[in-house]
Parts: C-alpha cells; structure tokens; sequence
C-alpha cells in the first residue's frame, strides 16, 4: 500500500513536471525562456520559490489524504465520539518555525535580487572624453504606442525598439498620457511608465532576434490604458554591436534625403501626414505620431496588423475601426484609392536596414 | 409586530421587511441583494470569458470589454461577496454569541439599504450606457482620462455602499464586544464570531481610506480637484497608495469570514473541537494586523525604489506563516476525528488544496522581482481567483449549505448540493489554472483580445470551457433553492446532528427574539459541552424567562439612503443639465429631513411580555 503511494507521489511530480517543460511557451514572448540576464535572474526566483512552494503544496496535501483516508465517520462507525484534542504546543511550534525557515530561503534571494535589479547607478557614467558608457534609451509611452529616443545618439524611433546585444542597456520611462506599462516577457520584468516620473532600469539582451520566428522579441503594454490596451504591442530587434553600430549611422543619415520609393506618394504624405509624423530619425521624442524613418524594417502596421501594404491602407483609411481611442484621424474621405496606393507604397520604401 | 404567526397580505409583507430591523432578516435581505449581484457579476464573467475563447474574436467591442471587466470586479468585490458574507455575519453572529440582535438595529438597517442602492446606482450606469471601464481599481490617470460618466457612477456608488459597509463593521464591532452572553468570554467565542470581529477591525481601518480616495476623484471629476491631475501639482501615485491601503486588507476582509465559516463547518463534521483554538485566534488577529502593511506589494513595478520593494517583499512573505499555521491547524482538527461528507463538508475539503495553491502563489508574488514578470499578467488573474474564488466563494457556497437550514428552516437537496460542487470546483479548476501559464507566456491581463501566433489559444479555450462548467454548478444551486424553498419541508433545531455552537440550540429559523433566555455560556462548544453531559436542549438558561425589550422597525432607513441615491444623480449631472444642482440639494435635503425625523423621534421600542413569551414556548412544546 505504502509502496503504491509513492509509486504514485512519482508519477504525479512527474506529471507536474512534464507541464512545467512543456508549457515554456514561445520564445519571443514567454518569461519561461529568459534571452538577458534580468529576466534570467527572475526565473531563476521561479524557479526556487516554485520549489518551496511544490515543497509546502505536497506536506499539506499528504497530511490532508491520510487524514481524510484514516478518519472518515463510514470507517469510524456513526456513535464515534472522538476525543476533543485541545492542540499540541509541539506540532504548533514545527508548523510555525518550519515556514518562517522557508520563507527566509526565499527573502534573502529576493531582497538580493531587488537591489541588484534596482541598480542604476551607473546610467548617468561618462567615459574621459565625456561619452556616455552606457546607451541609454527614452521611453514615452503614448496611447497607444510606443517612442524610443536614444539621448547620447541623436536619434528617435517608434514601435520597434532596436539594441545592442550582451550589454546593459539603460531606460528612462514616462508616459505621455495616461499610466502604461513597459514590457519585454521573454528579456525581463516590466515597469510602469508613470505620467509625473521618469522610472529607471536596465534590461540585457542575450539572445540575437534574428533567429525568432518574426526576427523580433514582443513587447506589451503592461497596465490597463483604455480601449487599444491589448493593442498597444511593440517589437524589439536584437543584434550585436557592430550591427547596432551600423544602424545607429544608417538612422543618423536619414536626416538627408532619403531614396523615395514613390515620389507621388511622398507628395501624399507632405500634404497629409507630415503634421504628425516624422520620416527623418534624427531628432528628439515628443511627436504628435510614431516617427516613420523605419517603417518599411518593421514586421507590423500599427503594432499588430500584418506588414503588408493592403491593411496600411486600411489603417490609414479607418484608424478607429482597427484601434479604438488611439489619436490618429481617419483619411478614408481625404485621400483617392490611387493616392492611398501611391503613400502606401512610399511608407513601405522607408528603411534604414534595406 | 406581532410574534404570533399570521397571514399576512403582500403589501404588509413587503413593508414588514422594508421596515425589518431584525438582524436575521436583515441577514437574508443581504443574502439575496447579494446573491442578486453575484449572478450579475458571473454573467459579466461569462462574457469575458466568451471574448476571450479565441484569438481576435469580436463578440465584444474593446470599450465595452473594459467595462465588463471593471464592473465584473467591483460588483464581485463590493456588491455579491462582501454582502453575502454580512448576510451570513448578520444571521449568524448574534445567535452565536447569545444575543437577541445587533448592538445598533437601526444602523444595521441603514448599512443594508445604503448598500443596496449604492450596488443599484452602479448598475444603472448599464441603462445610461455609460459604465465605469477604468477597471475595479480605477487607477487615476485613466480615471480622470475615461470620458462620460462611468467613473463617476463607480465612485458614488462605492461611495454610497461604502458608508454601509462602514456602518455595518462598527455595529458588529460593538456588538460582540458588548452583546456576548454570560460566560461568552473571547476565548470561547467561536471562530466565525471571531473572524467577524477582527474583519469588522479591519473594516473600520481600511474603509475611511477608501471613502477619501473616492470623495478626491469625485472632486477631481466633477468640481475640478486636481488632486491627481500631475499638470496641476496633483499626483497619480497617491491614487494607487490610497487605494490599496483600503483594497489589501480588503482582500482579508473578504477571507478571514470564510476563514471562520471552514473553522466552523471543519469542528462540526470531524465531530471534533478545533485543533489549536488559541494559535487560530491568534493567527486571525496578526493576519488583520499584518493585511495593513503590505498594501505596496500591488506597487512592485511603480517605481517605487528595491528598498521599499525589499521591505514590502518581506513584509508579505511574512503573511504566509499565519496563514500556514491555520491550514494546518484545519487539518488537524480532521486528524483524529469523524469525518463526515456533507455538502458544507465537501467545500471545506475543496478550499483546503486550492486555497493553498492561491497562497503560494501569492508568496510567488511576494518575491518582487520575480514579480516584476508576473504582475498584471493572466498569473496575477489565476492567484487571485484562487484567493477570492477558492477561498470566499467557495467559503459562501459551503455557509449557503451550512446555515441555510439556520436561516430559512429548510434543508437544502444534499445530492444537488454535491453536484453544484462538482461542477463549480471542477470548472473553478479548468479555468485559472492554466492561466498561471498564460501569465508566463506572456499574456498581460484586461486585454480585450489576443492577436493569434503567441501560442494562448487553446490554453484561452480550455479556461472558457472552465468557466461555464462554473456557471452550470450555479444554476444546479439556483434550482436547488427553488425546488427547496417550493417543498418547504421544516427541520429541527440541528439538522446536521453535530451542532456544537449556540445558533443549532434554537430553532430553525429562530424566532423573533431568539433566545426565550439568554442562555449560559460554559466554553467553547458550549451546545456540544452542553450535550455531552446530556442535557438535550444544548442550552442553560443563564437567567429567568422575562419581559424581553425589542426595537421598533422603520423606514426611516431606506429613505436615507434614498436620499443620497438620488443626490449622486444630481451631483452626476451638475454641469450639464439644468436640473443637476436642484436634484443634488433635493436628495441631500431629502436624507438630512430624514436623519431629522430620526434624532426627533422618541422610538424607546416595546417590551415582548413574559406571558407571550411562554405561550410561545408551550406551542413548541417543550424547550425549557
């Protein structure tokens, strides 16, 4: 009988455990396939609380079987009278100690790790010629999308968030609106973007986005802002310095004139877009819109939609109809199909990375 | 009033129970308001829940799924859980400790009615279309943000409930400290009086918090308050303080009553006294103490520095060890006894596995940095559904069985009580726990939709299918009660035969004025002392039967709360209709007349006369 019951024990740690592998979920957004070393550190406080907790879950349900085996009234006969046990000062004091050593295992790790994860002293360090060590980005979080200023470089993007990889990369978050959260599952733990306060912390990023299955990590807004909240997704890309490199000074030249893929379309977009939106990287944050200098090197219209050229006509034409409450005007009364196409086609041929 | 049982017509009736000042009525006036807006409050789950079974649906609009999601939360919170566990506070404490009612009928009366028109004026929001969507927390930037006036019905109306949630926590604050029977000393009151105490505690803590953030957003949204308008020296961070100050004890007011009722229905069906009384006492006590200083463990991510996140980390993990000491003291209390499966039973035994399951996931939680992922993601919705769910409701569910023969004198169907459970537990199951893993995958929580490829379908789906397994053990309890209350077959003073507190000494339901004597306490269990010595009636009358003084009904309360029903309307549309301003000074005038005619009235009550009450005695033949 006893033997049966561990058999048992087994196999259903067994079972617990086959979920837990099972169940990572997808690399570009699980937190249980950390890619940097904070969201690895946090799984590594799932990973031990887990296991105190699994600890605590068994002991509780192994008294709670036996007891409800051993003492049923059926067995025990309908005139048992048991005896009315006041307690025991010696089990009241294991049950009592035991958790208090058990919640210590987890409170030196997670007051470590807090401080460790709170560090941002470094964010401001300048090297002897005056150059920031350490990129620092900007995040304004807005309804309902994202813009990434990055200081030390001169340049700004939206929606996609582009960084270097295995090094700690610094953010400065705010909101412009109302309160949003700032989100990357599978790199690490969020903060909020509060509307009166800049919130400071550093993520790493280890693992190189082009190898995902869109090429690019998810990124979400974390705290509820209204109608599009679900909608308020963003992607960041990966890559190693060098790259980065590359694609700071690929952002920085479009200050310039740029190729134009379609110059009707850029007509279109002088006389539509150009109040809101910006097609130039260089610059610093506060747009109206999302800049647009790397439009055509994103893998989503608006966030969410697939990147092609029919539902970005169909963005611009109904904004609302796709995202609700966000601040974009319709344009399906100003613009003809043709010029529609022709815009549709110039916002496509904008890139830093083709 | 008359003690005499007579048919009465509908209208005498009604009036006698908008008048009632009966705590037992009172009880079950609260029961079935509450059990009114718990059905209200599941069907907005289910749409939820039907939102969400596939990736990009559009059965809701993204507006209307904020709303749902915010009304969904605080009618749960605010008008079905907390009113059904003072239904159950009401009907039950005073018989347990001996006494014939509250401290302060009246004012119990007026907690009802000002909960129930405040749960009344929320709702509405539903007809004008305009319902709060800020989500049950309301947090300020989005609150002052929300357009129309669905905040605004989310704050007076939590302001009008919120009053009588105030009320009712210091009557039964002043009643068990002042009403308890000779020799009901504290340590041989029962655990469900109390849990009630030290929620009342609590009650008294957290609520004046709650009551100042609501009034500041009221001003902030009508009169131009500023104080959380950042552009304006205001600051949205003290919304989020103020709120959870009030909304984390809360959350023990909420569990320490269902804490009691399983103490309860554990000692009654292990035929057994509750292992370890003492330390659960103590246990309650120090979680209401330590329920007020972690309310930042909600804040993790705000930005509020690791040395406050450190201390706040502790301070809850710290919660876990009382926590633990009172699971374990349940189990205890089964060790050794006779365990006998009833239906209460069989919740009580459901609440053990999962509410520990929603307790360590809550210490998870306590971790901040692993919080950091975890916080307003589909886990935190797992862990606190395993709390609310697996602990309160599964608590109400299991007192409904217990005490409904205590309150309504009939039993309910055992066999359509075990179904209910099956279903509910089983669909309880299915739909939080894969949500834990929905949260680590990545899926924040109150999204309206998911865009599909991020590998949540059919983890969405199966919650779906968990949740309508719930709603069909709901409606089995709803046909139970009907069929129950059709039947109408009465049972005795302890149908369950293991009664070991004082309500199963007297009739079910009791009458008016419940103990003909005040009776005798001699310890804890006293019925089960009592009979176990042999003395069948399970009571010593501590005193002579004589004149026994009632108060009065009436039904100044409800028009109090009328009053400011209606004033919450006028201040609503102050600034854009006409007849805003008229209507507020109206309703407010309409509740000061009203307070008026109370302070003026000379209400001293009435004495119910010895002879009657022996006549009633002699009709029941044979309680001594």
């Amino acid at each position: 009988m006893m033997k049966g019951l561990k058999k048992w024990r087994l196999f259903s740690l067994l079972a617990v455990l086959t979920v837990f592998l099972a169940g990572c979920g997808q690399e570009e957004l699980s937190t249980l396939l950390p890619a940097g070393q904070v969201g690895q550190d946090q799984f590594n406080l799932l990973l031990l609380s887990s296991a105190i907790m699994l600890f605590v879950i068994l002991v509780v349900v192994a008294i709670y079987l036996i007891a409800l085996v051993r003492f049923r009234r059926s067995k025990l006969g309908e005139d048992h009278i048991p005896e009315q046990v006041e307690g025991s000062h010696k089990l009241e004091l294991v049950w009592t100690i035991i958790p208090i050593l058990l919640v210590l295992l987890l409170a030196v790790p997670t007051v470590y790790y807090t401080y460790k994860l709170g560090d941002v002293s470094a964010m401001g360090a300048v090297d002897e010629d005056g150059n920031a060590e350490n990129l620092v980005v900007d995040v304004t979080a807005k309804l309902y999308w994202w813009e990434f200023e990055y200081p030390d470089l001169g340049i700004v993007t939206a929606q996609e968030l582009v960084v270097p990889m295995d090094e700690k990369v610094y953010f400065n978050l705010i909101a412009a609106d109302v309160k949003h959260s700032f989100w990357i599952p599978a790199v690490g733990g969020k903060l909020d973007t509060n509307v009166e306060n800049v919130n400071k912390f550093y993520l790493v990023f280890e693992k190189d986005s082009k190898n995902l299955k869109d090429g690019v990590f998810y990124g979400k807004c974390a705290e509820l802002c209204g109608p599009s909240h679900a909608l308020m997704d963003f992607k960041v890309k990966t890559m190693p310095r060098a790259e980065f490199d590359q694609w700071v000074t690929a952002m920085q030249a479009t200050g310039e004139k740029q190729v134009v893929a379609n110059p009707a379309g850029e007509e279109v977009f002088q006389q539509s877009c150009i109040g809101c939106h910006a097609t130039s990287g260089v610059g610093e944050t506060g747009a109206i819109g999302p800049n647009l200098a790397t439009f055509g090197d994103r893998n989503r219209v608006a966030g969410f939609m697939d990147h092609s050229k029919e539902s970005l006509i169909d963005w611009i034409k109904y904004p609302q109809k796709h995202k609700p409450g966000n601040k974009m005007p319709g344009f399906a009364d100003q613009l003809s199909d043709s010029e529609l196409d022709d815009l549709a086609e110039y916002l496509m041929g904008l890139s830093v990375e083709k | 009033m008359s003690s005499v049982a007579q048919k009465k017509g509908f209208g005498a009736t009604l009036w006698d129970w908008l008048t009632t000042v009966d705590h037992k009525k009172i009880g079950i006036l609260y029961f079935l308001g509450g059990g009114f807006f718990f059905v209200v409050g599941g069907i907005e789950a289910m749409l939820i829940r039907w939102q969400l079974h596939k990736p990009n649906n559009d059965f809701v609009s993204a507006g209307l799924f904020n709303d749902l999601i915010t009304m969904h939360g605080t009618t749960m919170i605010f008008l079905a859980a907390m009113p059904i566990l003072f239904g159950f506070m009401n009907a039950i404490v005073p018989l347990q400790i001996g006494a014939r009612d509250v401290a302060f009928p009246f004012i119990n009366s007026l907690g009802f009615w000002m909960f129930f028109f405040g749960g009344l004026f929320l709702n509405l929001s539903w007809f004008f279309q305009q319902v709060p969507d800020a989500g049950w927390t309301s947090y300020a930037s989005l609150s002052i943000a929300s357009e129309g006036h669905g905040v605004d019905f989310y704050a007076i109306g939590l302001q009008i409930a919120g009053g009588g949630t105030l009320m009712a926590g210091i009557n039964f604050l002043v009643t068990i400290i002042n009403m308890r029977a000779p020799g009901m000393t504290y340590m041989r009151m029962p655990l469900f009086t109390w849990t009630t105490f030290v929620a009342s505690a609590m009650i008294l803590f957290a609520f004046p918090p709650l009551t100042v953030g609501l009034f500041f957003l009221t001003f902030d949204r009508m009169f131009g308050g500023n104080f959380f308008d950042h552009t304006m020296g205001g600051n949205t961070i003290i919304w989020e303080h103020i709120f959870w100050i009030f909304g984390h004890p809360e959350v023990y007011i909420l569990i320490l009553p269902a804490f009691g009722i399983f103490s309860e229905i554990f000692s009654t069906f292990s035929r057994k006294r509750l292992f370890g009384y003492p330390s659960m006492v103590f246990a309650t006590v120090l979680i209401g103490f330590l329920g007020f200083m972690v309310w930042a463990h909600h804040m993790f991510t705000v930005g509020l520095g690791p040395t406050a996140n450190a201390i706040f980390a502790v301070a809850t993990m710290a919660i876990a060890v009382p926590t633990g000491v009172k699971i374990f003291n349940w189990l205890l209390t089964m060790w050794g006894g006779s365990i006998r499966i009833t239906t209460p039973m069989l919740y009580a035994l459901g609440f053990i596995p999962s509410f520990v399951m929603g307790g360590v996931t809550g210490v998870m939680q306590g971790a901040a940095p692993l919080d950091y992922q975890l916080h307003d993601t589909y886990f935190i919705v797992a862990h606190f559904h395993y709390v609310i769910v697996g602990g309160v409701v599964l608590g109400i569910l299991a007192a409904t069985h217990y005490w409904w023969p205590k309150m309504f004198g009939t039993m309910l169907n055992e066999a359509l009580g075990k179904v209910t459970f099956w279903f509910f537990f089983i669909g309880f199951h299915l739909t939080f726990l894969i949500q834990h893993w929905l949260g680590f995958w990545g899926m924040p929580r109150r999204v309206w939709t998911f865009m599909d490829g991020q590998g949540w379908n059919s983890a969405n789906f199966i919650s779906t299918i968990g949740a309508f397994l719930m709603a069909i053990g709901i409606i089995v309890l709803v046909y139970n009660v009907i069929v129950t209350s059709v039947k109408n077959v009465k049972v005795a003073n302890d149908p369950w035969g293991d009664g070991r507190t004082l309500e199963w000494a007297i009739e079910s339901p009791p009458i008016y004025y419940n103990f003909p004597a005040t009776p005798l306490v001699r310890g804890l269990d006293t019925v089960w002392i009592e009979k176990m010595e042999g003395n069948e009636t399970g009571l010593t009358p501590a005193e002579p039967i004589k004149d026994i003084h009632m108060p009065n009904g009436s039904i100044i309360p409800l028009l109090m709360s009328l009053g400011l029903f209606i004033a919450g309307f006028g201040a609503m549309y102050r600034t854009e209709e006409s007849w805003g301003l008229p209507v507020l000074i109206f309703g407010l005038l309409w509740t000061f007349v009203a307070m008026a005619a109370r302070s003026l009235q000379d209400d001293t009550g009435y004495y119910i006369k010895k002879d009657e009450i022996l006549r009633d005695l002699k009709r029941k033949g044979g309680q001594k």
